[in-house]
């Protein structure tokens, strides 16, 4: 099926997530999406799976316009989207989630859909039962339910958004494969993606947008420059990292492990620096969350000790740890560090230094607006959190951390954010670095963990699967460690 | 833009008058009688004429115990918490009230100051346990609360018909009552207790103090919008949470020591006459604004008092007054979520064509 | 101690179980009304109000009509109503789902007492007793389940239609999962809002027939507020049977045979005669924070079995709204 996008139009509010957008796309094509976080993509691509209405523009299907209302009429139409977290029931088993909203009788024949669930599976050689509830399912094993769902439907053009993050360099590769195949078939792939290697391994042609237009076209295989000139304007060189001088220790942990579930397998002892970055790789779920909590005493660890700066905080609350300067910024910026409905003002009342029972609202709204200015936040003193943009709100919570800080971890610094915001973020951590701050930080984004750490901690289901010393490995190598491969020529470093 | 948003302010309130006098007149009336009735019935008509003060002075008794627990909710709904076990800290405290009443002889300030810290603490030991079970038990505090309701109710009654039942009778109607330097003072020949009044006010200006201009209101406030923030942020989100129905729970309780040493002066089944239900609505209707309480519980009050001459002059049944009450609440709310809604689909619409 | 257990052997008589299953159609119907409503994720928390009209709306239309089924679809429609309210308010206009049905239980509840003041004391026509032959004859079963009435045997219905539709259909599976992740289901083509307002109004019927049960079969007539704190009992058997038609049913049957019991107690300790009915209430929160407590909990995971029989966890877009612009 050959499809043409023109002129889609999409906001939210203030934001043009889609700006007058044209894309052809060809029959039997893998066709590439290619631009920054917050460029559009999903965005578009929601459009085109009848998830959103557009404001405006046209759709084009083998010549024929067609009117995409809600997400049935795209079904209808042949078109589907794994959407960037797939959507899935978690509680519900593999077959429920196969049937539901497929047409047919009004009873469920779910012994018939498992029959044809498996076919599918084993013509495209993926391994899920009809019978496991989804939640246990490996985010690989989500996105290759949907795509097997979705081909069932009768989809002919697929769409498929950043379907890489989250799944290991097996299920990559076996993805790369089907998809192929898939065109080969006279399917038409649209593949969404934030990285360059990735489209120029797998697609044919390439569109790449920023900041809700198309920026150029491409047939591939082009030199990678090019593509990075498109994106960036100007291509980017990794520049040197300026090493501090190690100093003391912040934090140690001696043969860690907990109870039950994550990391509870294999201990794990480690000793980070003052001024020391380390970058934690792995697939979502890997145990990073979990190691994270244990180094702020969100979770206690069943065997080991964890000292902060040399003394032994093993089974302290979270707030002793906070005491000791140590302070973890979740991911979920509006779920886990700012509160929906207060203001700028009173985020700052609440972790500021000096606290006394009675508030000096004018002090307060003063020390707000220096703050706001200081960190270039857009947005006034009495703007309320959610009211923010995302590279705003990250803003905020950097402006909310102490001024001393022995240990920062953090969750996806830049996830989501535009490119300025999120070089902004790497100054103002690699500034506290310079302080002496120790800076521990997970990552989906090898080249942001290449980029900033000194040394990476990979996870693979549940354990510590590499140390890597940042200088000395390349994306091959953190991919392969991802995807739970230890590579042969290990190039580990242990302290 | 302005005058939308004057037009969308006043929209409610159209709704509001509207379905008030819209079921006024559907209950047979014309609209203005039975509102001049409640009026008449709860402060005179002409209001505070000479002879009313006896009414007037009801009416302010059963006001405090609306303000009181209306205060307290401001605390918990700020916290995030349907505090709907208040019926049950409004009946504990009228026992722990009536306890002390009953058993304690010193003099006479003394033993007034000793009724009502028991109250208070009958109310909070009593918020307190529906706090542990959200907190500790993982119950969700409406039916924690319910669950707490439905006890305090059998013992109240329990305590009635056994050990407090009436000398030589067994009646479910109620205790003996109290010895009269159990009784808060009050104004000669009418219930009214400037003590009481003193207490509310006081009551409700701290906790628009709390939540002014104090970091405890701010937490409070925070740990009800947001828990993972706020323990992120260092904030003890258990222990705030059971603050609140702390808090929320000892003013409940003074509710129901008035209720026994102020209002009926002695324990009877039904302590608590429904208001901490009522007083939830009068703060959804205030939108947990502290200061708001005073009049609209103060006009619940005059409902409550007033419409029993619905029933004695125009035939009307008295639960007129509760479906008024109603009325009013869910209009308002309706009214204001219309016009709110409204807005949002004008900004949208502006932020489109620009 | 002799005296609670023989109070506990009375239950096992046929004629007490018989009443017990009889006097349960009002809750089960309610349930199943709130369990359906709440998977579709819509928290109707007017039940106790809501129930109190429909009783009072089947009764006078049963009484005015001399006619008792036509008292069912008129409690129906206003249970219709009342719900369609609580969606309209959620979804519509973003009220607090909780606020709007605490706001109708209180108004719904006062209407009730003012409408039908002037009825207190009038005695319709019941709902008929009809025994079903054949089955009627069966050893024990026959007196328990087909010696009832119309509306007993149909509240049955309507726990296995409600578990039948749930987990066999593709209605029901689309049901499930608009109150699960409404997004997905969205993404799936499915009309999510305007199923939720039709599953809304659903559930506000059955609650509605359920009030109606009450006041023309279980305890016939009108008093001041005949089915007080049904409806707060609906909602925690609903959490306690964790969403499940089956288990909620279970949930309602073993509420009604606690309260026979404390009924049977009273003999035996008259000075509590007026606690003890009171006590079936506390009970099963205490079952909930038992199955809730940390420990507990740990336990049960480690019975993957038991803890599926003993606890679920709800709907997990329960009381959330869905829009997508
Ligand atoms: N549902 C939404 N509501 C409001 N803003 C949104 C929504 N979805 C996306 N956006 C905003 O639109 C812009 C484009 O987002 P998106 O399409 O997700 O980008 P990409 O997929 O390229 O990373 C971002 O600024 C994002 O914050
Ligand atoms: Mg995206």
């Amino acid at each position: 099926m050959s499809l043409e996008l023109l002129d889609i139009h999409k906001h939210f509010g203030p934001v043009r997530a889609n700006d007058g957008i044209t894309i052809t796309v060809q029959e039997g094509s893998l066709h590439g999406l290619l631009g920054e976080n917050g460029a559009g993509k999903s965005t578009l691509m929601k459009v085109l799976s009848g998830f959103h209405s557009a404001d405006s523009g046209r759709i084009v299907l083998d010549g024929r316009e067609i009117k995409l209302a809600n997400p049935d009429d795209a079904i209808e139409a042949g078109i589907g989207m794994l959407h960037q977290d797939p959507l899935v029931f978690l509680p519900f088993s593999v077959i429920d989630n196969f049937v539901l909203g497929s047409p047919g009788s009004a009873r469920l024949d779910r012994k018939k859909a498992a029959r044809e669930l498996s076919e599918l599976c084993e013509r495209y050689g993926f391994n899920i039962s009809p019978d496991t509830p989804a939640r246990l399912l490996t985010v690989g094993e989500r996105q290759q339910l949907e795509i097997i769902r979705l081909l069932w439907l009768g989809a002919r053009v697929l769409i498929l958004d950043e379907p890489t993050t989250g799944i290991s360099a097996d299920q990559r590769a076996k993805l790369f494969e089907t998809l192929k195949a898939l065109a080969t078939e006279g399917m038409s792939v649209i593949f969404v993606s934030h990285k360059l290697e990735e489209v120029a391994d797998l697609c044919e042609r390439v569109t790449v947008m920023t900041r809700g237009k198309v920026v150029g076209e491409a047939e591939l295989p082009v030199p990678p420059e090019q593509l990075v000139e498109m994106m960036f304007g100007q291509s980017i060189e990794i520049h040197d990292r300026d090493s501090v001088p190690l100093g003391t220790s912040h934090l140690a942990f001696d043969s860690v492990r907990t109870a039950t579930g994550l990391l509870s397998e294999e201990p794990i002892s480690l000793d980070v620096q003052s001024g020391e970055v380390i970058g934690i790789a792995g697939m979502e779920g890997s145990g990073q969350d979990a190691f994270l909590r244990l180094c702020c005493g969100m979770r206690t660890p069943k065997e080991g000790t964890v000292s902060i700066g040399g003394k032994d905080m093993t089974g302290k609350h979270y707030r002793d740890y906070l005491a000791a300067d140590v302070k973890y910024l979740p991911a979920g910026r509006l779920e886990e560090g700012l509160i929906e409905g207060l203001t700028i003002t009173e985020h700052f009342v609440l972790t500021g230094e000096k606290q006394s029972f009675f508030v000096d609202w004018n002090a307060a709204r003063e020390r707000a607006v220096e703050q706001i200015e200081h960190y270039t936040i857009k947005g006034t003193e009495a703007s309320t959190a959610e009211s923010l943009s995302g590279g705003n709100q990250q803003r905020v919570l950097l402006a909310m951390l102490p001024p001393e800080l022995t240990v920062l971890l953090m969750e996806h610094p830049t996830r989501g954010l535009d490119i300025e915001s999120a070089d902004w973020v790497w100054e103002q951590l690699l500034a506290r670095r310079q302080q002496g701050t120790s800076i521990l930080f997970a990552s989906a984004d090898l080249d942001e963990l290449l980029r900033y750490s000194d040394r990476i901690l990979v996870f693979f289901s549940g354990r510590v699967i590499g140390e890597l010393d940042a200088n000395n490995t390349n994306v091959e190598e953190i991919g392969m460690l991802i995807g739970g491969r230890r590579a042969p020529s290990s190039g580990s470093v242990s302290s | 833009m302005t005058s939308n948003r004057l037009l969308y302010a006043l929209i409610p309130a159209g709704v509001v008058v509207v379905a008030a006098f819209g079921l006024l007149l559907a209950a047979g009336t014309n609209g203005f009688e039975p509102i001049k009735l409640i009026v008449e019935g709860s402060i005179g008509w002409p209001p505070f004429e000479e002879g009313t003060s006896s009414k007037v002075g009801d009416t302010v008794m059963v006001w405090v115990p609306i303000a009181l627990a209306s205060a307290g909710l401001i605390v918990t709904f700020n916290a995030g918490m349907w505090n709907i076990g208040i019926e049950g800290q409004i009946i504990m405290g009228a026992i722990f009230a009536a306890f002390v009443a009953r058993e304690v002889s010193v003099s006479r300030p003394l033993l007034i100051a000793l009724i009502i810290l028991a109250g208070a603490v009958g109310g909070m030991l009593w918020g307190l346990l529906v706090g542990v079970l959200r907190t500790a038990g993982g119950v969700n505090e409406i039916f924690g609360g319910l669950g707490l309701d439905f006890v305090a109710a059998s013992i109240t009654t329990y305590l009635i018909i056994d050990p407090w039942s009436r000398t030589g009778v067994a009646s479910t109607s109620g205790t003996d009552p109290f010895p009269d330097e159990a009784l808060l003072p009050s104004l000669e020949g009418t219930r009214l207790s400037p003590l009481a009044i003193v207490i509310t006010l006081v009551a409700i200006a701290g906790i628009w103090l709390l939540f002014r201009g104090t970091l405890y209101g701010l937490k409070l406030k925070a740990v009800g919008r947001n828990r993972p923030s706020s323990f992120l942020m260092g904030i003890p989100t258990n222990r705030y949470l059971l603050g609140a129905f702390v808090i929320c729970g000892a003013l409940a309780g003074i509710a129901g020591t008035s209720q026994a040493i102020g209002f009926h002066f002695r324990l009877i089944p039904a302590i608590s006459g429904n208001y901490g239900f009522l007083a939830i609505l009068v703060v959804l209707l205030a939108r947990f604004r502290a200061f708001w309480v005073i009049p609209i519980s103060f006009f619940f009050a005059m409902i409550a008092v007033g419409s029993s001459q619905l029933q004695l002059r125009l035939d009307v049944n008295s639960a007129l007054g509760g479906v008024l009450q109603g009325t009013l609440v869910l209009s308002a709310m309706f009214g204001l979520g219309w016009a709110a809604h409204r807005f949002r689909k004008q900004a949208e619409a502006g932020a489109e064509s620009t | 101690m002799s005296g609670l257990w023989n109070a506990f052997v009375e239950l096992f008589d046929t004629r007490t179980i018989a009443t017990i299953v009889a006097v349960s159609s009002p809750l089960l119907f309610a349930s199943m009304g709130e369990t359906i409503s709440e998977k579709a994720g819509v928290i109707n928390l007017s039940v106790d109000g809501s129930m109190m009209l429909s009783a009072l709306a089947g009764f006078v239309v049963a009484f005015e009509f001399e006619n008792v089924w036509l008292g069912f679809p008129a409690a129906a429609a206003v249970g219709v109503a009342v719900a369609l309210i609580v969606a309209y308010g959620s979804i519509r206009l973003s009220l607090n789902q909780v606020a709007v049905g605490f706001v109708l239980f209180a108004l719904c509840t006062e209407l009730s007492r003012f409408l039908g003041s002037s009825y207190v004391g009038r005695q319709p026509e019941g709902v008929p007793a009809w025994d079903i032959p054949w089955l009627e004859s069966i050893p024990f079963f026959g007196q328990v389940l087909f010696q009832q009435n119309l509306m007993v045997y149909l509240a049955i219905l309507t726990v296995v239609a409600t578990y039948f539709f749930m987990y066999r259909t593709r209605k029901g599976l689309e049901l499930q999962g608009i109150g699960e992740r409404p997004e997905a289901a969205h993404s799936r083509g499915i009309p999510v809002n305007r199923l939720r307002y039709f599953y809304t109004a659903v559930g506000g019927a059955l609650i509605g027939i359920g009030g109606a049960a009450f006041t023309l079969d279980v305890k016939l007539g009108w008093s001041d507020r005949p089915t007080r704190n049904f409806g707060w009992i609906v909602l925690a058997i609903v959490i306690f049977g964790g969403w499940h038609p089956l288990r909620v049913a279970v949930g309602v049957l073993l509420f009604r045979t606690l309260e026979a019991y404390a009924l049977n107690l009273i003999p035996e300790f008259p000075s509590l005669s007026q606690v003890l009915p009171s006590i079936p209430f506390p009970l099963m929160i205490l079952a909930l924070v038992i199955v809730n407590w940390k420990a507990v909990l740990a336990w049960l995971d480690r019975y993957p079995f038991l803890r599926a029989i003993l606890r679920s966890d709800p709907p997990t877009a329960i009381g959330t709204r869905f829009e997508i612009n």
